[in-house]
């Protein structure tokens, strides 16, 4: 994993280099409307999944950057996350996120203390490193990124105390996506390397499984107008927690981009048991503005 | 009543030969379709949701109207022969739509090398060309399936 992580910023610095090369005056804007993307949970852009769009409405010419506030009421429990993220030269990502997974009343059935939260910080970044998801459309070839998430929790003890072997980690994915504009289709596909439990909410690594495994997240939507795309997510999850089971994620989605400054995505969201509490789903709110 | 039609013929002639005088001279050039820079699509589905070739011309033509008085990109089109653009955008649109004209302008490449376009600008044009479609009211389907066309040229057009 590390010798992956280190051939990541190598590419970042190339790429970087190669950037600087053709600097001129930054032109901030100009990348057509939902072409940024939206923010997901994690911070990156997607709902459930992550894509290989880079945030803002900057060209490879300038920089742009999101601000975000996502909500999921759930019947057991409460997930919120904001943050923000930076889009440099349509290249390179960075974003950061502080997600709060409130467990309410069920933190008292638990064990845990009603309104006992989890909370995490997500600190991300992605490089496009080929392909153009909007422009090739000559091409099958999809907009391809890389991208990895240091993700630090804030209750290791009771981490521990589940089965958790440990209150942080780090996922790397590969996501490639594509706009058939010829079938006005959005589809994205990510493979994740990850040890995280319920995304790290509940910690990483267990009693059943302390490895790195593959997961995949899959999206695919229909752009309606040039406002509007709807379309379903699903997201695998490891299960490596002993006696938590943890299952697949998927979702329903709207997109919907009032202007370039501000975008409303709302989901419907199973996310199925979730530490014991069985069939958690409900609506996914995400207002994002930015530039 | 013969020699009214006539008349009217020969005016239409001259009005069309003045509009071709009104066009400036381009350096020369080899005619060719493959200058318009993709292959036209199959079937005549998508034309008919541009309204033909009249539909077509509206459509070009409220673009570059819109474009002239953008302030995001006017200034690329100062020096620019808009009777010429006008003249072969159409037949670009109209050969790549099938509805079975020959594209007689330069390629890609050539027609924008000096004019130093970036992806923002490029972006800028494609906005107005949806708003045209808009107006013409050409479903956002048949937008796309021009756009997917029209995409692939960003890589000609945009130089920096």
């Amino acid at each position: 994993m590390r010798k992956t992580a280190c051939a990541l910023m190598a590419a970042l610095g190339v790429l970087g280099a190669a950037d600087a090369a053709q600097a001129g005056e930054l032109v901030n804007g100009g990348k057509l409307l939902l072409t940024g993307g939206v923010s997901n949970v994690e911070g990156a852009g997607g709902g459930l999944a992550s894509w290989a769009t880079i945030t803002g409405y900057e060209t490879r010419d300038g920089i742009g950057g999101n601000v975000h506030a996502t909500k999921v009421d759930l019947p057991d429990y409460d997930f919120t996350s904001y943050g923000a993220a930076v889009g440099w030269r349509d290249r390179v990502e960075l974003s950061y996120a502080r997600q709060a997974f409130d467990t309410g009343a069920t933190g008292a059935k638990l064990g845990l203390g009603a309104g006992f939260t989890f909370h995490q910080d997500v600190i991300g970044a992605k490089v496009r490193v080929l392909g153009d998801a909007v422009y090739d459309q000559d091409s099958w070839l999809p907009q391809v990124a890389v991208g990895a998430q240091f993700k630090k929790n804030d209750r290791g003890a009771v981490i521990r105390a589940i089965g958790g072997k440990d209150d942080s980690g780090v996922d790397l994915y590969v996501a490639a996506s594509k706009v058939l504009l010829n079938q006005s289709l959005v589809l994205d596909g990510t493979v994740r390397a990850t040890k995280a439990n319920q995304t790290g909410l509940l910690g990483f690594g267990g009693g059943k499984k302390d490895d790195y495994s593959l997961q995949f997240e899959g999206s695919a939507g229909v752009l309606v107008t040039k406002r509007l795309l709807i379309g379903a997510e699903y997201r695998t999850k490891p299960d490596n927690l002993a006696g938590l089971k943890e299952d697949d994620w998927m979702d329903v989605f709207a997109a919907y981009a009032i202007n370039k400054n501000l975008s409303i995505t709302a989901a419907y969201a199973d996310l199925g048991t979730v530490a014991t509490f069985k069939d958690q789903r409900g609506l996914y709110v995400s207002l994002q503005a930015g530039f | 009543m013969r020699l009214r039609t006539l008349t009217a013929a020969l005016v239409l002639a001259g009005v069309a030969s003045l509009a071709q005088a009104a066009e400036k001279p381009v350096d020369p050039y080899v005619v060719s379709n493959a200058n318009a820079g993709a292959t036209p699509v199959e079937g005549e589905q998508l034309l008919a949701a541009f309204h033909g070739q009249a539909g077509i011309a509206r459509v070009v033509d409220r673009m570059v109207d819109l474009s002239i008085a953008d302030p995001r990109i006017a200034e690329i089109f100062r020096a620019t022969d808009l009777e010429r653009l006008r003249r072969t955008l159409k037949e670009q649109v109209g050969y790549l739509l099938g509805a079975g004209v020959d594209y007689t302008g330069r390629d890609m490449k050539t027609a924008h090398k000096d004019q130093g376009i970036n992806t923002a600008e490029f972006n800028a044009l494609v906005e107005n060309l949806q708003k045209a479609m808009d107006e013409e009211k050409v479903p956002f389907r048949a937008q796309n399936q021009l756009l997917a066309k029209l995409a692939p040229m960003k890589r000609d057009v945009v130089v920096r």
